[in-house]
């Protein structure tokens, strides 16, 4: 397989149906988008050392380069193996892994001794780690690219995978608390010094068993939904699956003591039901299914305690978090304190006090960085997540499989999820809860995780922007079974 | 599969909306309460770049800002310790302030208003502009004094208050409350030293933190006859005029006898107005309550200053230490008439009378100053950075006139005599003319009884020069005559060294 020069020009001029525009792979409007985004990423560099250090260092575009060297990589292998994927797709999570490392390192810098600040080695520090995680998260995620060659093929996985989610979601809660316990939220394996996530993970696996089993199963709903035309609500037989889940979500809500992961799975899997069946009366059961939990959860926590007393203290928190500032409600408080401090323009990169925050470098993180760029930076950066994630959704309209649309729509809508879930609690517009922020909390879990699930997306866009009769010519096929049987009333490739 | 693919991506975009409308609430609507709240440790770092002015008395300075190697530049310390403690307050790194470091925040920050051209001129020289300096009208004899009084009193009580003040401006010259503490450790940078040393204090039990002088509310027993005798006076009842006495008095309606501190205080049928209060006769002035009726009492009390809510000490026509607002409380049956018993024992201070030991000194202020009663004040100047400019210099005001000259100089005359032939004799000065009135209040049925004592001194030209009271909170048998003899030292150190006025 040869890369093409220009793949924007390259389809065959023969071949191209009528009314269907010419598909362009747009890989060189990815390029400039990357290198628009690194500049941006150095610039922050340049300005969170002339603020924290007084003076920009010879070499303050290293981490910057770094970064650009890695997301290059990145893009050729999308070139040679995605060249139809979304261009926006690369540039817009680089631009947010790259702050993120941006950022931590900027907390190094405010940590380090003034006379150790000027010479911080690439690697050191959480900034440096993330940026190791970047370079592995990346080449992950380009493997993951280089072996699923046709997004179809991991659904012959799907149960290996199902059953492997449900293992890594349930492994933290059987864990005694010393190994999987940190900050209240059990949510974590840890070896040594190191600690994984396993829920990152989870949700990946989750998802793909979820689009499989529903993309069989909406054969099944549709017919049942014949038969039972007028008739609001599913069979009572239907909703077994989504009783189970529910239940797994309450188990995790309470064994892990985390409302961010039980919402974030629960979320998942009535989202994908509701685009698998197109029926509304799923997303209400869910919705009351899962606020009805939730309450349950909040009165049996006051009235009982025992495994729901953690829920209930975060909810207690969360309606009044100043009742106790500086005990139960001091992570809250001061995050809002930050963000607050931050008013509209934000204290400038390197010019807040990141380090008053507690948790600061994972879940605080949007508030550290709101403190520093203000309303507007963080608007931007909601803005760039939203790109993302309707990109995500856009490749899930564009694709012509009943599982691609699952899987991509599923996957995008669990980022956006998440990310509503880390922001809206810190942000006191629904109970905290531990999640990371995808892209810029520090850890490799979740750097690893959303880079996988990027990988995913960039697939399943390549799939859904390709043209048909494979008018890229040098690209080769997928020869997978045309499964395009759900596909008749789905778009092709529209502006 | 498309249509709810478009519907997932209006959800997401509802819930982004979401977040966004959130973080204009957060980073614009509540942007200003957050940015300057009492938690966010922001203000602190900003706040302690800048070195924060003196409180100074009489050219001591009490509370400073030491320069440290630290996150935070400046350390506030108070070299005044505990004896000035809660005239000061403290400037904890977290939750908030208290006393004038409270009240004057904004001057010994920096940030005032009234500073606005030395930070307009720092901003061209681009130096960080101090704080402004606070000077304060103590007399640091009389509050070392009462102090060091306070804490050796001969009673062995551990809690009380005095208060001195100039009867003639308001100046107070002495601010103290003890059991006191030491504003330093509260002060540290370290916040978890501060925070324990705060939960000790908080959680003692005779409660440190507290300003006596100020907030506390006790029966004041008999010093409360200052008040009915001003009634009285007002009403046709003079000096030598007779008024009915006994060594026992039951009101109606009571099954409970009021009697005198001793049998030889005022047994026989009828006493003079003056004898009654130079021997705190309590069966007297029982009957004088009863028969002054609780309008014209409660109204007298009113007058003196009781129930005002508002009143506050610090600079004058700006806030300062709250005060507590004094009560002569309920005399009335439950049906809503008269209840003679309740009216009987409120006239001798007792019952639900609760009065602040400021309360005190300002009834024998205003009865010294002739009537006219001045408005209190801590704050005597304030003092540029450069300590070139004054900024604000206290110009004393009159708070109200609770009785006519005549009136309070009959009242004069008849405390004069309580130091001179009856219970106040410790309060005496060679030199001086000392008038007062001693109290003891029953304080809970099986506690010992809280010791009063408010005066005043005169000087040879009759002009007022101190006022003073002084409480000592369960101090039992004598703790009256104890409390006359600390306000006399007192009022000597304040005679000995003015403060400013």
């Amino acid at each position: 397989m040869t890369a093409p020069a220009t793949p924007a020009s390259s389809p065959a001029t023969a071949g191209e149906r009528p009314g269907v525009r010419m598909a362009r792979s747009r890989r060189n409007a990815e390029l400039s988008l990357l290198l628009l985004a690194m500049a941006l990423v150095a610039a922050y560099g340049a300005m969170v050392e002339a603020k924290v250090l007084d003076t920009v260092t010879p070499g303050f575009w290293v981490p910057a380069a770094t970064l650009t060297a890695v997301f290059l990589g990145m893009h050729l292998v999308i070139r040679f193996l995605a060249p139809f994927a979304d261009p926006a797709l690369l540039p817009a999570v680089a631009l947010l892994n790259g702050l993120g490392v941006g950022f931590l390192r900027r907390l190094d810098l405010a940590k380090a001794a003034p006379e150790e600040r000027a010479d911080l080695a690439i690697f050191a520090g959480i900034g440096g780690r993330q940026l190791a995680w970047t370079l592995i998260s990346v080449v992950l995620a380009a493997g993951l690219l280089a072996l699923m060659r046709d997004h179809r093929s991991i659904s012959r996985y799907a149960y290996t995978l199902g059953l492997a989610g449900i293992v890594l979601v349930m492994l933290p809660a059987v864990l005694p608390a010393s190994i999987s316990e940190i900050n209240g939220a059990k949510l974590w394996v840890r070896i040594g010094s190191f600690s994984i996530q396993p829920g990152e993970f989870a949700k990946l696996a989750l998802l793909v068993f979820f689009a499989y089993y529903l993309v069989r199963k909406r054969e099944v709903l549709s017919l049942a939904s014949h038969r039972f035309l007028g008739i609001d609500f599913p069979r009572g037989r239907d909703l077994g699956p989504v009783l189970v889940v529910w239940a797994i979500s309450l188990l995790v809500l309470v064994f892990e003591k985390d409302l961010g992961t039980s919402l974030l799975y629960f979320g998942m899997f009535v989202a994908t039901v509701y685009i698998a069946t197109e029926r509304v009366s799923w997303l209400l059961i869910g919705l009351v299914l899962f606020f009805g939990g939730a309450y349950l959860a909040y009165v049996l926590g006051d009235a009982v305690g025992g495994p729901f007393a953690n829920f209930y203290l975060r909810a207690q928190i969360w309606l009044d978090p100043f009742a106790q500032p500086y005990d139960e409600g001091y992570q809250l408080v001061q995050g809002l304190l930050a963000l607050g401090s931050g008013g509209l323009f934000g204290a400038g990169p390197g010019g807040g006090q990141p380090l008053l925050l507690p948790e600061v470098q994972n879940d605080f993180i949007f508030a550290g960085i709101g403190e520093e760029i203000g309303l507007f930076g963080l608007s931007a950066l909601l803005v760039i997540y939203l790109l993302i994630v309707e990109r995500g959704l856009r490749a899930a309209l564009a694709v012509r499989d009943s599982f691609g649309k699952l899987l991509a729509g599923g996957l995008a809508f669990t980022l956006a999820l998440q990310v509503f879930v880390i922001v809206g609690g810190i942000s006191k517009l629904i109970p905290l809860t531990g999640q990371t922020t995808p892209f810029l909390s520090a850890g490799g879990s979740s750097l690893m995780a959303n880079w996988l699930l990027i990988a995913v997306l960039l697939r399943v866009s390549d799939a859904g922007r390709r043209p048909v009769d494979g008018a890229g010519g040098k690209v080769t096929r997928p020869s997978g079974p045309p499964e395009q049987l759900h596909g008749a009333p789905t778009e092709v490739i529209k502006p | 599969m498309n249509a709810p693919l478009r519907r997932v991506g209006v959800v997401v975009i509802v819930l982004f909306g979401l977040l966004f409308a959130n973080l204009n609430w957060i980073q614009a609507y509540k942007a200003d309460e957050y940015r300057t709240s009492d938690y966010n440790g922001r203000v602190q770092v900003a706040k302690y770049d800048r070195k924060r002015g003196n409180i100074e008395a009489g050219g001591t300075a009490l509370a400073v800002s030491k320069e440290t190697d630290g996150e935070l530049k400046y350390l506030r310390t108070y070299p005044g310790g505990a004896k000035y403690a809660h005239v000061l307050g403290y400037e904890p790194v977290n939750g908030s302030a208290t006393g004038l470091e409270r009240a004057e925040n904004d001057f010994l920050a920096g940030t005032s208003d009234q500073l606005i051209v030395n930070r307009l001129r720092d901003m061209v020289t681009g130096d960080t502009t101090a704080g402004g300096n606070v000077l304060l009208t103590l007399s640091k004899r009389a509050q070392d004094t009462a102090y060091d009084e306070l804490r050796n009193n001969n009673r062995g009580a551990t809690k009380g208050a005095a208060i001195a003040v100039d009867p003639a401006t308001g100046a107070v010259q002495a601010l103290v409350s003890i059991p006191s503490f030491d504003p330093n450790p509260l002060a540290s940078h370290n916040t978890n030293e501060a925070t324990s040393a705060y939960n000790k204090l908080d959680k003692d039990a005779a409660r440190p933190l507290r300003n006596r002088a100020l907030g506390e509310v006790l029966p004041p027993g008999s010093t409360f006859k200052i008040v009915v005798a001003a009634a009285a006076l007002e009403n046709g009842i003079g000096q030598d005029t007779n008024i009915p006495a006994g060594s026992s008095y039951t009101p109606p309606t009571s099954g409970e006898a009021i009697t005198n501190a001793v049998p030889s205080i005022c047994p026989q049928a009828e006493v003079t107005l003056m004898k009654a209060v130079t021997d705190s006769c309590n069966t007297g002035f029982a009957k004088l309550g009863v028969q002054l009726g609780p309008d014209v009492l409660k109204e007298k009390a009113r007058q003196f200053g009781f129930e005002q809510e508002d009143l506050t000490v610090g600079r004058l026509g700006e806030t300062g230490l709250g005060v507590a607002a004094s009560r002569t409380g309920s005399m009335a049956n439950p049906d809503g008439g008269t209840d003679p018993a309740a009216l009987a024992q409120s006239s001798i201070g007792q019952r639900d009378v609760r009065m602040t030991p400021l309360q005190g000194a300002m009834i024998a202020a205003a009865v010294a100053n002739g009537g006219s009663q001045m408005r209190p004040y801590l704050v005597r100047q304030l003092l540029a950075p450069d300590r070139t400019t004054v900024y604000d210099t206290a110009n004393p005001r009159e708070l109200r006139r609770p009785v006519s000259g005549q009136v309070a100089a009959d009242l004069r005359d008849m405390m004069v005599s309580v130091v001179q032939n009856g219970t106040g004799r410790n309060a005496r000065i060679n030199g001086y003319t000392v008038g007062g009135k001693t109290g003891t209040a029953q304080s809970a049925p099986d506690r010992p009884d809280h010791g009063w004592f408010i005066g005043f001194a005169l000087d040879s030209n009759g002009k007022p020069v101190s006022a003073v009271c002084v409480v000592l909170e369960e101090a039992g048998s004598g703790g009256s005559a104890e409390a006359a003899r600390i306000a006399g030292q007192i009022m000597r150190a304040a005679i000995a060294e003015p403060g400013g006025r």
